[in-house]
């Protein structure tokens, strides 16, 4: 991983498919890599028609490519993590040696609760339109009376996301006070309360990849992925333990997470989820939890996921890692997950 | 690197149907599933990960469906994918699968496309009102008319030749039993005297909407070795380009030649013509066929419409095209790219049944989608690839 | 701020549909059981017994054909506080979501608590469906749970096992399908460059834009020249005479259409762009419209103009000789 760029706003004011937004995204990671646009070997998105309101969503986004003479070009309707997931695995294939990422998702062209609803069984739960926080608070509840977290757990979560969101430029919530002082503001949707809920957050995002001697000329110090996996679990709310994420788990393992991870982005658009997702991960307390305040300071629905991966990209280009984590969810409940390891030395 | 060897093993589809009234989307899925697991003589224990694909979610009205559909595809457990290219969506989403085993990651990868085109209506989903612009076109077929009618000029075509691509693939069809349309009266003349739509595209010349899955199971090497009729991948490509660009050719897109010379390069293909010996062309449209034709290096720029009228492109001809009667007798969206990878491979596995030509090792399957922007393709054979 | 002020045009967009939705065997049999006021389990092979049942078993992937009828009674297990309801959830009033394991079952299953504050509910207490009186046989069916009429401490039993019709399309009664609406509201915003085009619209006039690269005249103008990346820059005013490179008679009726077929929809390619505008041809017969033809914008009464490219009811012929085919054949 040699380059990442990303923006986010609460409403953004131009056009749903943010070609506007990945034109100067774009610029920023050739200027990071020093690739041109005939430099990349493939290209990947991820992003959603019903975030967007309309049928082929990403399909003017490739003009922001300049795709004439025709790329090599692939979308996912999924977070842009799976886009990478999708590049990393034509890398390996030895077809292309980069690949640029990018995407992008306009959650506030509509509104974010109801849009959400149409994740669920079309049969017998999106008629009731249930919404994302109602069923995170209902998980979050199992899990405080089963005595897996309290709600000073909660408010710890919070208290570190806004404090450390204080040094993150495109955090769109920021400011962190005490745990007690948290934990004195009232409740939202009982048992949340508005900070252990993510952002409505809109926001584009792009990614580049190299393998080998590209990474090395691309960049001084590239993050090389050493494991990346991706596992679902089934949506029906009886056919899981509730409080937890084994698809994560099993993700993590698959990835490689074992031992020596220092700093962990996890994507967690509730302040519990971040501690279901480190049970799940086996992360030791040692390990640094989301230097850039994460999903609770800035949640861009189909970026939010590769922006954890790319913001822990940083801390190895930053010198200040040598073994780190991006994980990105989707769909409800972290009903789906991926895990992406990066080390400072190639494998 | 270079890529590990991959082959279909599995092929499966539904009936395809205006309406799958007695299914739901899970049921449909499943269909074409485990008619696939059973040709592949697997078990869901056996898949590694599944790769879904489909057109716009607003067709069904389900946001990511693959996420409630994760259970009962087998999928819990696993890594999912869920893959969006427009029109050409189920070939990128068997591209995709097939990377999954050709880059080593998995051995035995589920793919499975679908469309349930009779939850909504596909004309309102693909052009949902939007401020400041006027809705001129009316749908795809007022979509692409303009640019059949530019190819027309361009290759000073007659202007039958619409119709005999119609009426072949519709009597093609007859001999699919999956196929939606099954209408043995169809004839050139039949198809003439049909509604002219959106002038110059008649009735008869356009596809149907259909419900319907697809599904393939694709394996490495040695899974593959040790079945029957292994359907190995010669080559895969998936090339975009911009909708509307100045001065893009839209009758003869430079992402579908750039597309096919770099597939028939993997494939050590250097006279497609001769060496393919039979092909599944993504056609919505009749006189998409000899447009492709060109497009894809059968024949040279203008001369497409001589291939098919001299019946080069039916059953008997010099390069069977559609024989499984094409996206003209079924059209589930988000499943006729993957439909044409399938019959590509029944072909080379010698499975096609009533509509087998005799021989054949070597077949294209290609998938289009957007304003005519996005190129999915592979060739498939019944050896495996020399390198 | 005003529509001229902002940096962007944007107006509101409805994205609605009533999808019909056909349910297969087993959602069939669970929404038959609802429109006759009964609940019907799904067993699985590992014993589990769930509603709604799950269409395919999820430890031996077949489908479900085990079904076993349960009480409308049950305890809650989670729930959660709605201070702001959304359109179309069970209440238009802030209200409780409940986690509900039924009596008889082995999970939860969702609905929604008529209660009036948070401090009504509680993990542990008993409920009970609300039927809906006049049910169609969907998940509506049930309005919600409530407490208990009658004191009722104890956890039921299974009612019955429901082994009576074979699952297959019979079982899903008399197969009617299932009408969801789904009504979403939008706001559709247009990029800087297209807001710029349609403020020209406007006062009357038709913007392009130059790419920066490669000198092309795009119109509308665009957030990226598709072909250099680089959005387009430089205003160019086109006039409204312009060359039909090819177009295509509508004779089909389609939703939300605003013109009575038959008539043309046609590439402009309007003097000085380079590339081609889709607009209407009209005051012609269909079938006197050609390629090359050479025809100009006709506008509405300037009191109706607006943002938009409706300003230009349509283009109609000159009169003026046709293009030649080499002067436009780039453009096809």
């Amino acid at each position: 991983m040699v380059g990442f760029a990303h923006e986010q706003m609460t409403d953004f004011d131009g056009s749903p498919t943010m070609v506007e937004l990945l034109v100067p995204l774009f610029r920023e990671v050739y200027e990071q890599t020093g690739f041109t646009r005939k430099d990349i070997g493939f290209w990947c998105s991820g992003s959603s028609d019903y975030l967007a309101g309309r049928s082929f969503s990403f399909v003017q986004a490739v003009d922001a490519i300049g795709a004439l003479p025709p790329v090599n070009e692939s979308h996912v309707e999924m977070d842009a993590a799976w886009a990478l997931y999708e590049a990393w695995v034509k890398i390996q294939t030895g077809e292309v040696d980069t690949a640029l990422v990018y995407g992008f998702g306009k959650s506030s062209a509509g509104t974010l609760r109801r849009t959400l609803g149409l994740q669920l069984d079309p049969y017998t739960m999106t008629p009731l339109w249930p919404d994302q926080v109602s069923l995170a608070g209902l998980q979050a509840r199992l899990g405080l009376e089963a005595g897996l977290w309290d709600e000073t757990a909660l408010a710890e979560v919070a208290h570190r996301s806004l404090t450390d969101a204080e040094l993150n430029p495109h955090a769109v919530r920021r400011g962190g006070s005490s745990v007690a002082e948290l934990l004195q503001r009232e409740m939202y949707a009982d048992p949340l309360r508005k900070h252990d809920i993510a952002p409505v957050t809109d926001g584009a995002a792009a990614l580049v990849l190299a393998a080998d001697d590209r990474a090395r000329d691309a960049a001084q110090r590239p993050a090389w992925i050493t494991g990346m996996a991706h596992n679902i679990d089934p949506q029906h709310l009886a056919a899981r333990p509730l409080t937890e994420a084994p698809s994560a788990r099993r993700a993590g393992a698959a990835a490689g997470v074992a031992a020596g991870v220092e700093v962990a982005e996890l994507h967690a658009p509730f302040s519990h989820q971040e501690l279901i997702l480190r049970r799940e991960l086996g992360l030791a307390d040692g390990v640094h939890i989301n230097p850039s305040g994460g999903a609770l300071v800035g949640n861009p629905m189909f970026t939010a996921g590769l922006n954890r991966i790319g913001e822990a990209a940083g801390s190895i280009w930053r010198g200040e890692a040598s073994k780190v984590l991006g994980h990105a969810t989707s769909g409800p409940l972290l009903q789906q997950n991926l895990v992406c390891v990066m080390e400072g030395t190639a494998r | 690197m270079s890529k590990q060897p991959a082959a279909v093993i599995g092929v499966g589809q539904t009936h395809h149907r205006a309406k799958r009234d007695d299914v739901s989307m899970a049921g449909l899925c499943r269909e074409a599933i485990d008619r696939a697991l059973a040709d592949a003589n697997l078990g869901f224990d056996d898949i590694d990960a599944i790769v879904v694909g489909k057109a716009p979610d607003l067709f069904e009205g389900v946001m990511m469906p693959e996420l409630f559909l994760a259970e009962a595809l087998g999928a819990a457990g696993k890594p999912l994918l869920r893959v969006h290219t427009a029109g050409s969506v189920g070939g990128s989403t068997a591209i995709v699968a097939a990377s999954l085993v050709q880059s080593g990651v998995h051995k035995r990868v589920l793919t499975v496309a679908f469309e349930k085109q009779s939850e909504s209506n596909a004309m309102w989903a693909l052009s949902v009102p939007l401020p400041f612009i006027m809705p001129v076109h009316a749908g795809a077929g007022g979509y692409f008319a303009p640019h059949v009618r530019s190819y027309i000029r361009r290759s000073n075509a007659p202007s039958h030749i619409g119709a005999v691509v119609a009426a072949k693939d519709r009597q093609n069809a007859l001999k699919n039993p999956y196929a939606h349309l099954h209408n043995k009266d169809t004839t050139v003349e039949s198809v003439l005297a049909s509604q002219m739509l959106w002038d110059p595209i008649r009735y008869d010349e356009t596809c149907p909407s259909s419900d319907g899955a697809c599904a393939l199971v694709i394996a490495d090497g040695d899974t593959a070795n040790a079945t029957e009729s292994p359907a190995w991948i010669h080559g895969t490509v998936m090339r975009s380009e911009p909708t509307t660009a100045a001065e893009r050719d839209q009758v003869n897109p430079q992402a579908g030649r750039d597309a096919a010379a770099y597939l028939y390069r993997q494939a050590g293909i250097t006279d497609p013509l001769k060496q393919i010996d039979a092909a599944e062309i993504y056609v919505p449209f009749s006189w998409f066929e000899p447009m492709w034709m060109e497009n894809l290096g059968f024949a040279e720029e203008g001369q497409g419409w001589q291939l098919t009228e001299s019946g080069g492109t039916a059953m008997d001809g010099v390069l069977p095209v559609n024989c499984s009667g094409g996206v003209l007798s079924s059209n589930p969206i988000g499943a006729s790219g993957m439909l044409r990878f399938a019959e590509a491979a029944l072909q080379v596995r010698g499975q096609a049944g009533e509509h087998q030509v005799d021989g054949v090792r070597r077949a294209l399957g290609h998938a289009y989608g957007g304003g005519s922007q996005f190129f999915a393709m592979w060739v498939v054979g019944a050896e495996p690839p020399a390198h | 701020m005003s529509p001229s002020e902002a940096r962007t045009l944007s107006a509101p967009v409805r994205v609605s549909f009533d999808y019909t939705r056909s349910v297969g065997p087993v959602l069939g049999r669970f929404f038959d059981g609802l429109r006759e006021g009964r609940l019907l389990a799904g067993r699985t092979g590992d014993g589990q017994v769930i509603v709604p049942p799950p269409e395919f078993d999820p430890v031996s992937h077949d489908a479900v054909t085990d079904f076993v009828e349960v009480p409308d009674t049950g305890t809650v297990v989670s729930w959660s506080w709605v201070p702001e309801p959304v359109e179309g959830q069970p209440f238009d009033r802030p209200f409780a979501w409940v986690l509900v394991q039924l009596d008889g079952t082995t999970g939860p299953f969702l609905h929604a608590l008529d209660v009036a504050g948070p401090d009504e509910v509680e993990v542990g207490q008993r409920v009970q469906v609300r039927w809906r009186d006049e049910r169609v046989g969907a998940i509506t069916d049930i309005v919600c749970f409530e407490e208990p009429v009658e004191a009722d401490d104890e956890p039921r039993g299974v009612v019955a096992d429901d082994a009576d019709a074979a699952p297959g399309v019979a079982a899903g009664g008399d197969a009617t399908p299932l009408i969801t609406p789904v009504n979403l509201a939008y706001t559709y915003a247009a990029s800087p460059e297209e807001s710029a085009f349609f403020r020209g619209l406007q006062e009357g006039r038709i913007l392009g834009q130059r790419c920066p690269a490669c000198g092309k005249v795009y119109v509308p103008p665009r957030g990226a020249c598709p072909v250099d990346g680089v959005p387009t820059t430089d205003e160019v005013e086109l006039a409204g005479t312009g060359t039909v490179t090819t177009f295509c008679i509508v004779n089909v009726p389609f939703m939300g259409q605003k013109i009575k077929p038959p008539y043309v929809s046609a590439y402009v390619l309007l003097d000085g762009a380079d590339i081609a505008f889709l607009h209407l041809i009209l005051d012609v017969p269909a079938e006197e419209v050609r390629m090359g033809m050479r025809v100009e914008a006709v506008w509405r009464p300037r009191d109706e103009w607006g943002t938009t490219v409706e300003n230009i009811s349509h283009f109609a012929p000159t009169g003026e000789p046709d293009a030649d085919f080499e002067s436009y054949k780039v453009h096809l």
